[in-house]
């Protein structure tokens, strides 16, 4: 991991070339954590991966989280990783939900997602991995060549992974809730 | 039934009649009897069908590999002739549905199934194709049971394959005809499956208690060798 | 059929026209001119030009696992291929958020069913360092022990379907024989042959019985030979050497942007395994070489994970030569049970007890991602606590998932046969793709 100075050095030099992309930079439980925009994150991505010092040429996972209540709502994590000096660095780009805060409790037919822009340019491997956090948080990555869903059935309605999404399943019958579902043996 | 065991010398005698054709009516018929074994053709078909199952690969989860390991040579399954697993439904009998079976995956497992030709069984094996297993989420059917009839279940998770030759061979008793009751015999608790018969479709708290109530467990007609001796008497009604 | 199937998944042929033109890594035989000049559609085409789009799967006795793939063929080259996945979808991930930690470790387990070992080690690894939990010398030498057997157990499964797919059809007893033993030597240990739940957050669930090392010498001397078995029925047969030899090539640059690891990227060349770099538990206690190959065929594959079982050998000898004497769970009783004799004596002991089973420790928030090598590759665990006894988001960064990226790229211009082996060679365990 990049030691508190090095990750300081990183944030300036991604600044230099965008400005306010970079938002916070953290380092916690020996991770080091760039916080940015999600407008600029295929600047820093790009200059993570091509500035020479740098070179996080490989890129581990691509994940997204809810982290409701809190906002911005959806964070999706970019864990890099500079196979040379084998130091990770993860990259969090904070995405707003648009539907919070709809007055019209989903009257509109067009489901309003968030959205980020695709880095498998950059990172083929993020192809399945995008893939991935669009079947399950509802994160549209503009620019992927082929974003559907990769582990629900096509025609599903819903965002499973969401933290407001019902865990589903069936109620476990035991002899004490036997009686409210009568006839449950047929 | 005993059979009363001639003495030898008698037998050679009587073997010696019948080649020579000295047998005759009543004694023909005996002898006939005690030796040959008639039964029915469909008990016969049974026998057959039920000492050479061919199960279909149809591995999903974690208990495929384990289904896997039924198939080597430690914990042979082709000692009860069922080594024979085909990859085409046209030509299996026996469904092992062995895996967490998944919304996405039901369908296809409903037109393999659909796919199999009569007589044709299915083995639910492991938690997860019996009940849902540990996963009781929105992703998971709870049970096979829910699209397609089974009829044996394996629980374990995964269940050891002895286990599940376990349920092998109930299954071949079942296909025989004679299907093991297991604890229900045992109890002579048989009739306990719908015990909650209700009146008008309708569960009522009082029809349960009523059932309930009915419901005598014999007292085991066998000293049980867990009970030391002359405390079996004081096991009442209230077990 | 399949006219339903081009017009469902978008017209792959043309996107196969365009990505045979724009893809830098050419395909082996170059069907653009061809492709290009005929159409595609229609009864005027005659039948040796013929595309043919056919579904292998997801009941197939040849993937392993329910895997659906979508393959265009030209007579018996392979020009496109598109997975489907999500039949083994089990929404573990989505599970584990309601349910404690603890409670998770069985869920996480089940992920990629042939590590499970490996996935306790992630989660625990993961929240372990979320709380900073320090686990005893001897915690980790048995978890390095019991991994690097499941290692050797993957490894075996592999060998046996793999060969199995391939045609090696007795490859699958003689695989299974050794897996059996190791299995034992599980169910010695932590009672159960498969989905022990042994790693606990602390370190391991008990320590391991008396006999237990013996049985392990027993099967470290027993395995060398064993694996020299294997070797003299594959290493120079002339079919296996004809079916995996120059099948299957990727580039190293392009399988390190797709994000392969483990032992395909191994095979191609390049010496990257998280046990050396940075590695993590105590590995770094123990002297091990990585097998690295040259090409990247298949062959190259199967000969790498081979020589990973020979070299996890040697890593449990060493674990077993060095094992540490001591406590084999932490003694932080806010995470860790107290042990059962302390029950009846002490109140402490029985409060953190009934706290611990009933609710479960909570995490400090905080979320952290953290890599272990597993037998397909780079395994990582992202855990994001919020602070309650309940995790908020577990993620399992799987190499299956990520590795079956690459299978488009090893199977386009070669024939169906090698597909069928190219995924094989992959080892792909499709609980790990779905989750």
């Amino acid at each position: 991991m990049p030691d508190p100075p090095g990750l300081e050095l990183i944030a300036q030099g991604i600044e230099e070339g965008r400005q306010g992309t970079v938002i916070e930079t953290s380092m916690e439980h020996g991770r080091a954590t760039l916080i940015v925009n999600p407008d600029g994150i295929l600047h820093a991505l790009t200059w993570l991966r091509d500035t020479p010092e740098q070179g996080y040429r490989f890129l581990s996972s691509l994940h997204a989280a809810d982290y409701l209540p809190a906002t911005p709502r959806f964070a999706v994590h970019y864990e890099l990783l500079s196979r040379e000096r084998i130091e990770r660095v993860n990259v969090k780009a904070l995405l707003v939900d648009p539907a919070a805060g709809d007055e019209t409790n989903g009257a509109d037919p067009v489901e309003k997602l968030p959205e980020l822009d695709s880095c498998v340019a950059l990172y083929p491997t993020a192809d399945f991995q995008e893939r991935e956090a669009y079947d399950f948080f509802g994160i549209v990555f503009r620019g992927h060549p082929d974003l559907r869903r990769i582990a629900m059935p096509e025609d599903y309605v819903g965002w499973p992974q969401r933290r407001d999404f019902p865990i589903g399943g069936e109620p476990v019958l035991f002899t004490h809730n036997e009686i409210e579902a009568p006839r449950w043996f047929e | 039934m005993e059979v009363e065991r001639e003495s030898l010398r008698a037998r050679q005698l009587r073997a010696r009649d019948l080649l020579r054709g000295d047998l005759e009516g009543r004694d023909l018929e005996e002898y006939v009897e005690e030796r040959l074994l008639t039964t029915t053709l469909e008990n016969v078909l049974n026998w057959g069908r039920s000492n050479a199952i061919f199960p279909m690969t149809f591995g999903l989860a974690c208990c495929a590999i384990e289904q896997i390991s039924l198939v080597t040579s430690r914990y042979d399954i082709a000692r009860f002739g069922a080594e024979a697993f085909r990859a085409t439904p046209r030509q299996a009998d026996l469904l092992i549905l062995s895996g967490r079976v998944s919304i996405k995956m039901a369908p296809v497992v409903r037109r393999v199934y659909d796919q199999m030709l009569e007589p044709r069984w299915v083995m639910a094996m492991g938690a997860c194709s019996s009940s849902g297993g540990m996963f009781a989420n929105y992703a998971v059917v709870q049970g096979a049971d829910k699209f397609m009839p089974v009829d044996i279940h394996v629980p374990g998770c995964p269940p050891r394959p002895e286990a599940v030759l376990h349920g092998l061979n109930k299954l071949q008793k079942l296909i025989r005809g004679q299907p093991d009751l297991g604890w229900r015999q045992r109890y002579n608790a048989v009739g306990t499956e719908e015990w909650a018969r209700f009146e008008e479709g309708k569960p009522t708290k009082e029809a349960l208690e009523r059932a309930a109530a009915a419901i005598r467990v014999a007292k085991p007609t066998a000293p049980s060798p867990h009970m030391p001796a002359g405390e079996a008497e004081d096991m009442g009604d209230d077990v | 059929m399949a006219d339903e199937i081009l017009r469902d998944e978008g017209d792959i042929t043309e996107r196969g026209v365009e990505r045979v033109t724009e893809d830098p890594s050419a395909p082996l035989v170059d069907l653009t001119a061809e492709i290009a000049e005929r159409e595609l559609e229609g009864p005027g085409l005659e039948p040796e030009q013929e595309v043919l789009t056919i579904n292998v799967g997801p009941h197939h006795p040849a993937t392993h696992g329910v895997l659906r793939l979508i393959v265009t063929l030209q007579g018996e080259r392979v020009i496109e291929l598109k997975p489907v996945m999500g039949y083994l979808h089990t929404g573990i991930e989505k599970s584990c958020e309601d349910k404690s930690y603890w409670k998770v470790i069985p869920f996480v387990e089940r992920m990629d069913y042939l590590s499970y070992f490996f996935q306790m080690e992630a989660f625990c690894g993961c929240v372990e360092r979320l709380v900073e939990l320090e686990i005893p010398p001897r915690a980790q030498y048995l978890r390095v022990l019991h991994m690097e057997l499941d290692r050797i157990m993957s490894h075996l499964v592999w060998l046996g379907t793999t060969a199995l797919d391939i045609g090696a059809i007795s490859m699958l007893w003689y695989c299974f024989r050794e897996r059996d033993t190791i299995l034992d030597l599980f169910e010695m240990s932590a009672g159960q042959r498969m989905h022990t739940r042994y790693f606990q957050v602390g370190g391991v669930f008990e320590d391991i019985p008396a006999g237990f090392e013996r049985k392990v010498r027993d099967f470290l001397a027993l395995m060398p030979s064993r694996i020299d078995q294997y070797e003299a029925l594959l290493d120079r047969n002339e079919i296996f050497l004809h079916r995996t030899r120059a099948v299957g090539i990727v580039p190293r640059e392009r399988l390190l942007e797709l994000g392969v690891t483990g032992p395909l990227l191994r095979a191609a060349g390049e010496p990257w395994d998280l046990r050396k770099s940075p590695g993590y538990l105590s590995y770094g206690d123990f002297d091990f070489k990585i097998p690295v190959g040259t090409v990247g065929d298949g062959y190259d594959r199967y000969r790498v994970r081979l020589q990973e079982m020979r070299e996890s050998l040697r890593i449990i000898e060493q674990v077993l030569d060095g094992l540490p004497e001591g406590p084999w769970i932490a003694d932080d009783r806010k995470y860790v049970l107290p042990p059962r004799d302390e029950l009846s004596t002490s109140m402490e002991a029985l409060i953190h007890h009934f706290k611990l089973v009933t609710e479960g420790y909570r995490v400090p928030p905080g979320e952290l991602y953290y890599p272990i090598e597993s037998p397909r590759g780079e395994l990582g665990c992202f855990v994001l606590a919020d602070g309650s006894s309940k995790p908020a988001r577990v993620h399992f960064r799987d190499p299956s998932f990520v590795n079956l990226q690459s299978l488009r790229d090893m199977s386009v211009g070669g024939l169906i046969a090698d597909l069928i082996q190219n995924l094989g060679m992959l080892d792909p365990i499709i609980g790990g793709v779905d989750r």
